[in-house]
């Protein structure tokens, strides 16, 4: 009886959201999925008529670009060592806070956190310094233990691992904090029980507290996988790509190509690359999620 | 046997601290360093002498005014309107029965999963004939309304009961005035986490306003300090002093409210 009437508040309430999302979402991806099979570039820009349908060009020619693969292997590097080490040590820091023995949890949780909180540009502008191959903390700090100066921003071979040494401190505070969340859910009857049958430690942890723990674990690789692909700006104000490309990503190739040679056409197609790998990898993962769920 | 293990686990979580610690530490000190000295061998830690001169020069010199202005007004036009926009729509997702609600929701939900990035080159042009590139609207109309904040707050007013939004018509209250007076009350926990996400959020975002903000004057602080920091790569001290600006006004922020941010995280983290 009140239908018709509740139809009309329920649209008032949701107009404003749905009608900015529908422009300024939803609209521009279907425009990037046309835009991926056009040559607009900056002749296009004054008039978007200029820009004419190619077909897969953009598609054919990315995977015919060594820079592509180069900023596409890059940032798999990125994903696949920089992730896993975050969420170890996301892991490690969350199972000391848990520990009954350690007191003043509450402040070592907030300075763990603390990087999380920063703007990225500022730090990286920070670890920059901290880089710095002969004024830097960080060879300084090394050079006490005997270890030679490293040129962790010039050498193509040390770039990567550099940024991925900043990532991991800026980032791990957050997945903590998920996982302390994931710990504190584990029922305690199961460490007593397990304790009562004579289970050690290293036992409780692997037949309690991981398995335990892997909806958890699934959840945070979930979102570091997607966060860890949109690798941007750490490249962008640390090393421009450099040295050699070696930091070259993905979505740092797509700035470039977008916004400074203005070749949108081609950026939209790497947008969308960068979209297929986002989504093929949180499929797998929800997968793996109800697979595990069945067992 | 108890206190070695102690011994070990306090060993570990100081040097955990000691490491996160350090670069920001460093950065605070070395900004009221003399200029010069954190270029010297070996690193030092501690100012010779105390100095101001950076700090100063960024407001005097450079424009740092502006920028500071220009992301604490972006921070928070963001921060209000896209309260506004996704409590309404999440207080509608929960409460209101029309046909299509589950499968525009769902819509929204799995839609998520689509990069921001995507959207970047029609959104810029787009933005580009409405003549918004350069402007503070070009910032804050891609902030105006979040899925992920639609959802936070649906979630939350599932849980209030619906007999007091029925008790709250029967007296005679118009729509508006129990989603304003009743809802919104009872959504504050929620509400205030929301407003320090996006707070922070368009406080530390990076990418959209380095691409829509062309101007000098416009820039937001990251923007500001990654053009700097390529025009001043020897002034390490005074580039200091610009990260401490950009990064204080968030930790100062988060250290007041962290019970709220962290609630979020640990919310978002357990709806899986």
């Amino acid at each position: 009886m009140r239908s018709s009437s509740e139809i009309r508040t329920a649209l008032f309430f949701l107009a404003p959201a749905l009608a900015a999302i529908g422009v300024f979402f939803f609209i521009p991806v279907v425009a990037a999925f046309i835009m991926s099979f056009t040559d607009f570039d900056i002749y296009s820009l004054g008039n978007w008529r200029y820009a004419r349908f190619v077909g897969f060009k953009n598609y054919i020619q990315l995977f015919e670009d060594p820079l592509f693969w180069k900023a596409l292997k890059n940032t798999l590097y990125f994903l696949v060592v920089g992730g896993p080490l975050s969420i170890a040590v996301s892991l490690a820091a969350a199972l000391l806070l848990q520990s009954p023995l350690v007191r003043f949890k509450g402040f070592f949780r907030l300075v763990y956190f603390a990087p999380v909180i920063t703007t990225l540009v500022a730090v990286a502008v920070v670890w920059r310094f901290i880089y710095h191959p002969r004024f830097g903390v960080l060879n300084y700090g090394l050079s006490l233990v005997g270890i030679n100066p490293v040129d962790w921003l010039g050498d193509p071979n040390w770039a990567m691992p550099a940024i991925i040494m900043m990532a991991v401190w800026k980032n791990f505070g957050y997945n903590m904090i998920i996982f302390i969340a994931g710990l504190q859910n584990i029922p305690k009857e199961l460490y007593e029980a397990a304790s009562i049958d004579g289970a050690d430690r290293v036992h409780q942890f692997t037949s309690i507290t991981l398995p335990m723990l892997a909806p958890t674990t699934l959840f945070v690789t979930i979102i570091t996988v997607i966060g860890y692909f949109q690798l941007f700006a750490e490249p962008y104000v640390m090393t421009q790509g450099g040295p050699l490309n070696s930091t070259l990503s993905i979505v740092l190739l797509m700035y470039q190509q977008g916004f400074r040679w203005w070749n949108m056409g081609y950026s939209a197609a790497l947008a969308f690359v960068l979209f297929a790998f986002i989504l093929v990898a949180s499929l797998l993962q929800t997968r793996m999620q109800k697979q595990a769920g069945r067992l | 046997m108890k206190r070695i293990g102690q011994f070990i686990l306090y060993a570990l979580l100081i040097i955990i601290a000691g490491t996160t610690l350090t670069p920001l530490v460093w950065m605070i000190s070395a900004s009221f360093m003399p200029a010069g000295q954190a270029s010297t061998f070996p690193p030092t830690f501690v100012p010779e002498r105390v100095t101001f001169e950076h700090y100063v020069s960024l407001f005097t010199r450079l424009n740092l005014a502006r920028y500071l202005f220009n992301s604490t007004f972006l921070s928070i036009a963001v921060t209000l309107v896209s309260l506004l926009i996704n409590s309404m729509a999440g207080y509608a997702f929960a409460k209101y029965r029309f046909k299509g609600r589950d499968s525009i929701f769902k819509l929204l939900i799995t839609s998520m999963v689509i990069p921001a990035q995507v959207t970047m080159l029609p959104l810029f042009l787009m933005l580009n004939k409405m003549g918004l590139i350069n402007t503070y609207m070009g910032v804050i109309i891609p902030g105006m309304a979040g899925i992920f904040g639609i959802f936070l707050i649906r979630q939350y007013a599932l849980s209030i009961p619906d007999s007091l939004i029925e008790a709250a018509r029967i007296d005679g209250a118009s729509d508006f005035r129990i989603y304003w007076f009743l809802i919104l009350p009872l959504c504050k926990p929620i509400l205030i986490t929301l407003a320090i996400f996006t707070f922070m959020g368009t406080w530390n975002d990076f990418l959209w306003p380095l691409v829509v903000m062309t101007d000098d004057s416009m820039y937001t602080l990251p923007v500001a300090i990654a053009n700097l920091s390529g025009e001043h790569v020897q002034d390490t001290e005074l580039m200091m002093a610009g990260s401490v600006i950009t990064v204080a006004p968030v930790l100062i922020l988060f250290s007041a409210v962290q019970k709220y941010y962290i609630s979020g995280i640990m919310a978002g983290g357990l709806k899986e």
